[in-house]
């Protein structure tokens, strides 16, 4: 039996990897397609302020870049080195695509990101663009196939258990990578990413026309990160809305906990814009509700209903005694493959194996199973409902914010008068972290929602962890947040540092005409100083 | 069952080139590390010698991630279990590995002297732990790794964290770190000219030299290391799990497939001449054919190691039973299908891209050079 202790530590060190690692992710995906945008504008323009655009912004990408490498390899093992019986249990499905984003997208990445350092003088520019662009591309598939394995883990498709091998294996290479969760997923995560990189070149952008320094590259950067985050927040939230929409269906659970709604009842349905939910008491403190929003919000039409809480605790409580049975079954199986009897048996309840498995946290012999680790499982299949609902309304609340904010400033840049409204300058510096917690708050959503599973329904987090023991796992933790505190700090003083400094060489004084701005929204009386 | 069969074997085999190209690109990335600061007495100097690997290394780093990624998918019982039971060692390397992205890109951003050692010193020891553990890890398998599976395939590793650190083990260590030197210093001699070269020449000599002492050594250790045989298992080509074989213990067992098959004794015999021939080359200033040498005389040691110990890939000291080989480590036919369905695809198209990058960035790198250019490491 596993100690719940090394599993804590493990999830612990899982998590603050992944959170740290997905600090730097997101940028990279966002701030390559910007770059590639402002290098377009170089080679179709011949301006060489585009340039020194690309070449700054180059720059900081890549003292971003390098941690993200940096602390992608650690995620890439974490996997055998902590959660070994996952690993074992579903690597036939989610080694793949771990695999092909490495053969498909990391290698171009990280092949073309050396020549986009080293290239410019060695490189024609259409070959240098061409380079930025395979980046950009690069980086966005690998973001594909790591989000087509991790929606694997949140809605498993295209994969059945072979009691022969005693593991979880690919039934449908389609199914598995054109998962609806999967394409949802990918889409909102990778836009995410878009918006972060906005966000971040508007921030720095705007630090420089308060200082008045850099006028010229700060003015057209923020135009630029302006017009492509006003598209890119509308997009996170139509495919936010999406893959709550599809993510609902497939973990009716992590819904019903994003919403703390304890009890199933017809609708309409209110939304809980506030509420403080109490486990223990499986009930909401001071809700403030609007009426009707959760049925429009989760099924699309303005009377419909999701299950709540106390419903799916009875399934579950079905499904556990269903699956006692198949885990019998696959026991004898292991010590006999040949057993004809517990084949059968295990066909007739293996849809349950999963919720057999989580029972066994309390009693590993499943022939003596009680009631009352029956209902301690099914109590078990509800996430953490407090954490999720908050971490969601966080998300959702910063997306609208920044939503706001970039459709402000697209306003102002298309009308030249941003360096007017010093105060929405100063709101632009101060966005800089936003997109990162409402990126954070979004991998609680979606990986806390998912809990107590590793795999939805089919593998409980519990029996995932490796069978280390607690020294080890303290010995771990500590070591990989000594490194990576020292990392964090070093990367922020080189950023900062790097920022401070501003581009190579003298500004490039080209006068500022809106001359290939356009020209519709331009009124000759509001053209700026 | 013929067609997995096949295909087991075939990833078996892709694995071996995986690993290969892992050895030889990233290897060579990291002997350069691990004699940075012999080759470069000035910062110039060491600044050259970043600056040869500079627009390649990150690329290079890819094998490591596909291996894994490779084992991952094809079969994930090892990863699973070698990962976890390596569990510190694991740590350890990763620790040391993700100092290096640092080292490269963030070591140039300040002039000062400290700031600078700090980071050649990172990229020392996140050049030549990595290596040491590689080989230190292959030192470990050869002799058997305590762990045993339950039932439902838990595996749980049931050694010490110290006894990973065997005399056999440091051995087969310190070969992996002689060749990654090799590697390196052939690398920094096409690349750079004058002083730097010269230092290069002498730590590739060194490290070749070691590397032929060291592997002649371990070839006649290992005769008196306990090997394993397979004596009864499910059908190859079947699918099945660890816990139905047969598996017997005995000094010399790993050099039943040679005795088996004459003609593997290639494999050995393609060390020795790859890395003697190298040394010559190098004497006669031909860096780029000592490089290629080099990389041969890796695929002769990888190519041993995988010959002497098939079918195993992972044996059991504790439980020899439940080891691991391709047959029962190994994924699904699907699955194994269309990762060889990408890998067809792909391996050829990253060897040409690679390659291009390698075109553009060709001729030797200069003081002068890395002093005008602003993008430099």
């Amino acid at each position: 039996m596993i100690d719940e202790t090394v599993v804590l530590l493990s999830r612990w060190q899982f998590a603050a990897t992944a959170l740290y690692h997905y600090l730097f992710v997101p940028l990279t995906l966002g701030l390559s397609f910007i770059l590639a945008a402002m290098e377009t504008v170089y080679v179709t323009t011949g301006r060489p302020i585009y340039k020194q655009m690309t070449q700054f912004w180059g720059k900081l990408f890549l003292i971003n870049f390098a941690l993200g490498v940096a602390t992608g390899l650690t995620m890439e093992f974490q996997f055998g080195t902590n959660w070994s019986f996952y690993s074992s249990f579903v690597g036939d499905i989610f080694g793949a695509p771990l695999a092909i984003e490495g053969l498909m997208a990391f290698f171009m990445e990280a092949t073309f990101v050396g020549l986009m350092v080293f290239g410019w003088e060695r490189l024609s520019r259409g070959q240098h663009l061409a380079v930025t662009y395979l980046v950009a591309l690069g980086s966005n598939l690998s973001a594909l196939w790591i989000l087509i394995a991790n929606s694997f883990m949140q809605a498993p498709s295209g994969a059945v258990f072979n009691p022969l091998t005693m593991r979880m294996e690919l039934s449908s290479f389609a199914e598995l990578i054109f998962s609806h969760d999967a394409q949802a997923k990918f889409v909102h995560t990778s836009i995410a990413g878009y918006v972060t990189g906005a966000i971040f070149v508007c921030g720095i952008s705007a630090w420089y026309l308060l200082r008045n320094r850099h006028v010229e590259l700060a003015r057209r950067s923020f135009r630029i990160a302006a017009l492509f985050g006003v598209l890119a927040s509308l997009g996170v939230i139509t495919l936010g809305d999406a893959l709550g929409f599809v993510g609902g269906q497939a973990q009716p659970t992590k819904l019903a906990a994003m919403e703390a709604l304890w009890k199933s009842e017809p609708g309409p349905l209110p939304f809980n814009l506030v509420a403080f939910p109490s486990q223990s008491e499986q009930t909401n403190y001071g809700e403030v509700q609007v009426p009707y929003a959760l049925s429009l919000l989760v099924t699309h039409s303005l009377d419909g209903s999701v299950p709540g809480i106390d419903e799916l605790e009875q399934r579950a409580e079905q499904r556990i005694r269903n699956g006692i049975p198949a885990v019998q079954a696959l026991k004898a199986l292991s010590s006999n493959p040949d057993d004809a009897a517990a084949l059968a048996t295990f066909r007739a309840h293996e849809d349950d194996l999963g919720y057999g498995f989580l029972v066994q946290r309390y009693v590993a012999d499943p022939a003596h199973v009680t009631e009352a680790d029956i209902a301690r499982a099914a109590r078990d299949t509800i996430p953490p409902v407090a954490l999720v609902f908050w971490s969601f309304r966080v998300m959702v609340a910063l997306g609208l914010a920044m939503l706001a904010f970039f459709v402000l400033a697209v306003l102002y840049t298309l009308r030249n008068t941003v360096e007017r409204q010093r105060w929405f300058l100063w709101l632009a510096v101060w966005m800089i972290p936003i997109p990162f917690l409402a990126n954070e708050a979004g991998w609680l959503v979606a990986e806390m929602g998912r809990q107590p599973w590793t795999v939805f329904g089919m593998l409980p987090t519990w029996m995932s962890a490796s069978t280390h023991g607690v020294a080890y796992m303290a010995f771990s933790l500590a070591g990989f947040v000594l490194l990576y505190g020292i990392f964090v700090v070093v990367e922020m003083y080189l950023m900062v540092r790097a920022i401070r400094q501003g581009p190579d060489g003298p500004d490039v004084e080209a006068p500022f005409t809106p001359d290939h701005a356009p020209a519709t929204v331009l009124p000759a009386g509001n053209r700026g100083p | 069952m013929e067609t997995y069969l096949i295909l087991q074997i075939t990833w078996w085999l892709l694995l071996g080139v995986l690993l290969i190209g892992l050895a030889v690109m990233v290897g060579m990335d990291m002997g350069v590390g691990t004699i940075l600061r012999y080759v470069g007495r000035t910062d110039m100097e060491r600044r050259v010698a970043l600056n040869i690997i500079g627009p390649h290394w990150d690329g290079n780093q890819v094998w490591f991630v596909l291996g894994g990624g490779a084992i991952f998918a094809a079969f994930p019982l090892i990863y699973a279990t070698a990962f976890s039971g390596f569990y510190v060692v694991m740590l350890v390397l990763l620790w040391s590995m993700i100092v290096r992205p640092l080292g490269f890109e963030y070591r140039g951003h300040l002039d000062s002297p400290r700031w600078r050692a700090i980071w050649d010193w990172a990229l020392f020891v996140s050049g030549c732990v990595p290596m040491l553990v590689f080989g230190a890890a292959v030192g470990n398998i050869l002799q058997g790794v305590p762990f045993h599976f339950d039932w439902k395939l838990t595996s749980s590793y049931t050694g010490s964290f110290l006894a990973l650190f065997n005399p056999f083990a440091i051995l087969c260590g310190l070969l992996s770190v002689a060749l990654s030197v090799y590697m390196g210093a052939s690398r920094i001699m096409v690349g750079a000219e004058g002083a730097i070269r010269a230092r290069a020449q002498r730590a590739a000599t060194v490290g070749a030299s070691a590397a032929l002492v060291l592997y002649a050594v371990g070839g006649v250790w290992l005769r008196m290391i306990s090997g394993y045989t397979l004596v009864a298992s499910p059908a190859p080509g079947t699918p099945q799990t660890p816990l139905q074989q047969t598996v017997t213990q005995a000094a010399g067992a790993w050099y039943a497939n040679f005795s088996a098959h004459p003609a593997l004794w290639l494999l050995p015999a393609l060390v020795f001449v790859a890395l003697v021939a190298g040394l010559l080359a190098l004497r006669n200033g031909r860096a780029l054919l000592g490089w290629w040498l080099g990389a041969l005389g890796w695929t002769g040691v990888i190519g041993s190691v995988g010959a002497a110990m098939f079918p195993f890939m992972l044996p059991s000291s504790s439980v020899p039973a439940q080891s691991l080989t391709l047959w029962n480590a190994s994924s699904s036919s699907l699955t194994l299908v269309w990762m060889l369905g990408f890998t067809v695809v792909f391996i050829p198209l990253i060897v040409w891209y690679t390659s291009w990058a390698f075109y553009v960035m060709r001729g030797k790198v200069s003081e002068e050079q890395v002093a005008a250019d602003k993008h430099a490491y």
